[in-house]
């Protein structure tokens, strides 16, 4: 029986609601000691001096290191994405090393004490004294200093993605529409906050990590101690949550590690919800400014896009914002740039929807507004500038936007609607539809991808692969493919991921990891399998003896061929005849190149029904309809929720999430969760999630897209043009605070 | 109720009573109710998201009644019967909320999961899950950062149609 696209629950799920799920600092190990970070509490300066004297005095301190107690590490960090497979610091720089602090809350002395509250007082105990220099935090602080970037994302993109002449175009269009957002910086908060358990043994580390990668951990940390790979080892059975704030590796590993050295004994580190605002980066506070130039049957001729963000003095780090803008409808003049300012913050990072969830948004709402200008019906616009082909000429690896485009609107009711804005009203609510594109890059950055199969004579088998579980579902879809793959009943499957001994695939990050992980996994239970295969028909004991392999089917673990009939082989006969007490097998998997003559975009539709009442400029999110055809769906209840949560981070962003830094002090406004907005149960509605099948031949053997990132794009954009919808005003900044909603003073709101 | 010997400094026994039984812990006064769980009894299944009060990652039960671990100072804790989400279950055999939320794919990374439980089960016993709009407004103390919230709607609502209302 095929499980692969059944909707099985999740395996991990009766740990989870038990309780028994372990995350990383929920390891305890005999003689685990407590460690404190100290942050610096200016943005930018040096630190003069720091008086230890009562923190190492404090019940319970057993060491307070600052940078002179500090080795200094064995390479300076070169930031590359973790999707590369390779050492992935989440910045260029290593804090501890010298004076300079560069950020708020930039590591400047650990605390390691017998408990956590000794730990954590002592830590406030730490004496710092600053030379405070003037900080640079925000776009209005070095918009003079802007610069344009050369490449992005540690060198692997270009910065600047340009064809034809689209000034040129924009100047003859028949119809413009400009348009300027502001966005607010985004954070993370998964709810487990970074936790590391470090240990070491006889000069070998293990370390016990929340991260999205424990390859991409091991190797950062071996890199930074100067240690082979082979003596890091990192374990991650479970962790609360990701979104990119995991996906790189920051420096509070590998402080705990050298601090345990330090010590000689464990180390636990949970960072606070405070710290975690500047430790694991940050969607980077941002503006784009999009021109679109159509003719009048609103056929695109030219797009212009561009993004302003802030970055740190280490990185030219952005969120690719172009990366669909640049592709999604044909145009032949196209011009997308990202400039940046270096400031007083920590490099920024992928953050759920990285770079397109904001360029969608800019370019989506644009689009909307193209659409009033011509009087044309949002939809139709979408469907006239769709394109089978990227603008290379290469054909999309899979496509579905206009069938999701259609799916969604008539899942939702589109055809309804009132086409003017301020139409409808429900008591004192004004009522708005909107829709949005969605598409997601898929970047084939990463190397092979590899598990292991292993099957033992009493039929139970175990897949093997180093990925890591944070609410995906992975350790679930990967017992699925690993079943069918070898050819056995779920129940006699275990998958087991979340050690860096284990076979390597990369990192977990911009919706690769279904598609890695299924392959890899796919690819070992099948070659497993092939061996068995082969052992059964050169088997003279075997009623398969001499049959064709190709032609052998297993099931439930029994092998069967349809042209010998009745005659039955099972994987326990056959190793028990052959005095083998197990078999394995590895898999690899090796990605498309990365100049793969193929279109790539996993695309999908967005729709959404909002309440605004313009008096109080309140928002509520009524209904959310999503249409996605991210290629094969390996388990569509699993699915279905990434999706939802990634629609929801949408409505989030467009209403809730955003942060500032006071200028005065360099420093983050909100640094909790009671000010930093994230969706409580109130702000939810239902969600409404659609699939169109694809079939996607390039993607891997079983031809997922991936769902992490999908769900998210376009949410928001069709929530601002709902609110248009609803109100008749475009919102050119988010989140789309009350005070920006609200009618001006002087508007008649009846 | 025990009073507990007030100490300036240092740790000292506290008795605690938790998931029906009885533990004796050397704790220092300023420790929460949570890190005495997750640190000195290993029971890890409350979680520490925000410690601050503002997350419900820690919700247990002291008495009867949801409270957070985090905003709980251990030593008043003790004379009172706490349950954790380890306590929930009947040996093997999962409480029917949990088993809904597994039904419903409520959670996605697991870790807020513990406390939307122990809440969720509450909520039935208030009366406050009568309707979808009193369980989005009761539920809102506990944040799920993967916004599983519909999910977690059709869980208590499984639990509530089938068992009249009593949790």
């Amino acid at each position: 029986m095929t499980v692969v696209g059944t909707p099985l629950r999740r395996v991990d799920g009766p740990a989870k609601v038990s309780g028994r799920a372990r995350y990383s600092a929920e390891v305890t190990l005999p003689g685990t000691t407590h460690l404190a970070v100290v942050g610096a509490t200016i943005a930018s300066g040096r630190v003069v001096a720091i008086d230890a004297a009562a923190a190492r005095a404090a019940a319970g301190v057993l060491a307070v290191l600052t940078r002179e107690d500090l080795p200094k590490v064995a390479a300076e960090p070169r930031l590359l994405p973790s999707l590369a497979g390779g050492p992935a610091p989440g910045e260029s720089f290593f804090p501890m090393q010298d004076d300079v602090v560069h950020y708020a809350g930039q590591p400047v002395a650990l605390v390691v004490a017998e408990r956590h509250e000794q730990a954590q007082h002592a830590a406030t105990l730490v004496a710092v004294t600053y030379e405070a220099l003037p900080s640079l935090t925000t776009i209005d602080q070095g918009r003079d200093q802007a610069y344009e970037a050369e490449r992005l994302f540690g060198g692997l993109m270009p910065a600047r993605t340009e064809r034809g002449d689209a000034g040129a175009a924009l100047d003859r269009a028949d119809v413009r529409v400009e348009a300027a957002y502001r966005f607010a910086a985004n954070h993370h908060n998964p709810l487990e906050a970074p936790s590391t358990v470090a240990a070491w043994d006889d000069g070998r580390l293990t370390v016990y990590e929340s991260t999205q990668g424990v390859r991409a951990t091991q190797q950062t940390v071996a890199q930074l101690l100067g240690l082979p790979i082979s003596h890091v080892r990192v374990v991650t059975r479970f962790v609360g949550g990701g979104f990119g704030a995991k996906a790189m590796v920051w420096p509070a590993v590998t402080l705990a590690a050298l601090a345990a050295r330090h010590v000689g004994r464990p180390v636990k580190l949970m960072l606070t919800r405070p710290q975690m605002f500047g430790s694991n980066g940050h969607r980077e506070e941002q503006e784009q400014h999009i021109t679109l130039g159509a003719s009048r049957d609103g056929r695109l001729t030219a797009i212009r896009h561009e993004k302003l963000s802030i970055t740190s003095p280490f990185d030219d780090w952005a969120e690719p914002a172009t990366g669909v803008s640049s592709q999604l409808y044909g145009c032949e003049n196209y011009l997308g740039v990202h400039r940046l300012i270096k400031g007083n913050t920590m490099t920024p990072t992928f953050t759920r929807g990285p770079g397109e969830a904001l360029g969608v948004f800019t370019l989506e709402t644009a689009m909307d507004e193209l659409a009033y200008r011509l009087s044309m019906d949002p939809l139709e616009l979408r469907v006239r500038n769709h394109t089978p082909v990227d603008p290379a000429g290469h054909p999309w690896s899979s496509d579905g936007l206009l069938e999701c485009l259609r799916l969604g609107a008539e899942r939702f009711g589109w055809a309804d609607r009132p086409a003017a804005p301020r139409a409808t009203r429900d008591g004192d609510w004004l009522i708005g539809t909107g829709l949005a594109a969605a598409a997601y890059p898929i970047a084939f950055f990463m190397p092979p991808q590899r598990a292991r199969a292993r099957i033992f004579a009493d039929g139970s088998a175990v897949v093997q692969t180093s990925t890591q579980e944070f609410g995906t579902g992975a350790l679930t879809m990967a017992t699925q493919v690993g079943a069918d793959a070898l050819g056995v009943a779920l129940a006699d499957l275990t998958f087991e991921a979340g050690d860096s001994d284990l076979p390597n695939s990369t990192a977990a990050v911009g919706s690769a990891g279904a598609g890695m992980v299924s392959s890899a996994v796919h690819a070992a239970g099948t070659a497993l399998r092939d061996q068995l295969v082969a052992l059964a028909t050169g088997d003279a004991g075997s009623p398969l003896h001499g049959v064709d392999p190709a032609a052998v089917t297993v099931t439930d673990g029994r092998l069967t061929a349809p042209g010998r009939p009745g005659a039955v082989d099972t994987y326990r006969e056959l190793l028990a005849r052959n005095h083998l007490s197990d078999a394995e097998a590895t898999g690899g998997w090796r990605p498309p190149p990365l100049d793969t003559p193929h279109g790539l975009l996993t695309f999908g539709a967005q729709f959404a029904e909002v309440a605004v009442d313009p008096e109080l400029g309140l928002v509520r999110v009524r209904r959310l309809h999503g249409a996605f055809a991210p290629g094969r769906v390996l388990n569509p209840l699993l699915a279905r929720s990434q999706l939802m949560g990634g629609m929801l981070w949408g409505m989030s962003q467009a209403l809730l999430e955003g942060n500032r830094t006071d200028p005065r002090y360099g420093r983050w406004g909100a640094t909790n969760l009671a000010e930093y907005l994230v969706p409580v149960n109130a702000d939810a509605p239902d969600v409404v999630v659609d699939f169109v099948d694809v079939r996607d031949e390039l993607v891997g053997p079983l031809g997922a897209k991936g769902v992490g990132e999908i769900g998210q794009v376009g949410a928001a954009a069709a929530i601002a043009n709902a609110v248009f919808h609803a109100t008749g005003r475009r919102i050119r900044a988010l989140p789309m605070a009350p005070e920006l909603v609200m009618d001006p003073a002087g508007t008649d709101a009846r | 109720m025990t009073l507990v010997e007030p100490q300036r400094t240092g740790e000292g026994p506290v008795p605690l009573e938790v998931n029906g039984r009885r533990h004796v812990v050397e704790l220092e006064p300023r420790v929460s109710l949570l890190d005495a769980l997750r640190e000195h009894l290993d029971l890890t299944g409350t979680k520490k998201g925000c410690d601050q009060g503002t997350c419900g990652a820690c919700t247990v039960w002291v008495d009867g009644r949801r409270v957070l671990a985090c905003l709980t100072l251990a030593v008043a804790a003790t004379g009172h019967e706490v349950v954790t989400i380890e306590g929930l279950a009947d040996g093997d055999e999962l409480h029917p909320m949990q088993r809904a939320f597994v039904e419903h794919d409520a959670f996605q990374c697991g870790y807020c999961t513990s406390g939307q439980i122990m809440s969720a089960v509450k909520l039935i016993e208030e009366g406050n899950a009568g309707t979808d709009e009193d369980i989005r407004e009761f539920m809102s103390g506990n944040i799920c950062r993967c916004a599983a919230y519909p999910n977690i709607r059709a869980a208590i609502r499984q639990v509530r149609d089938r068992s009249g209302g009593q949790a």
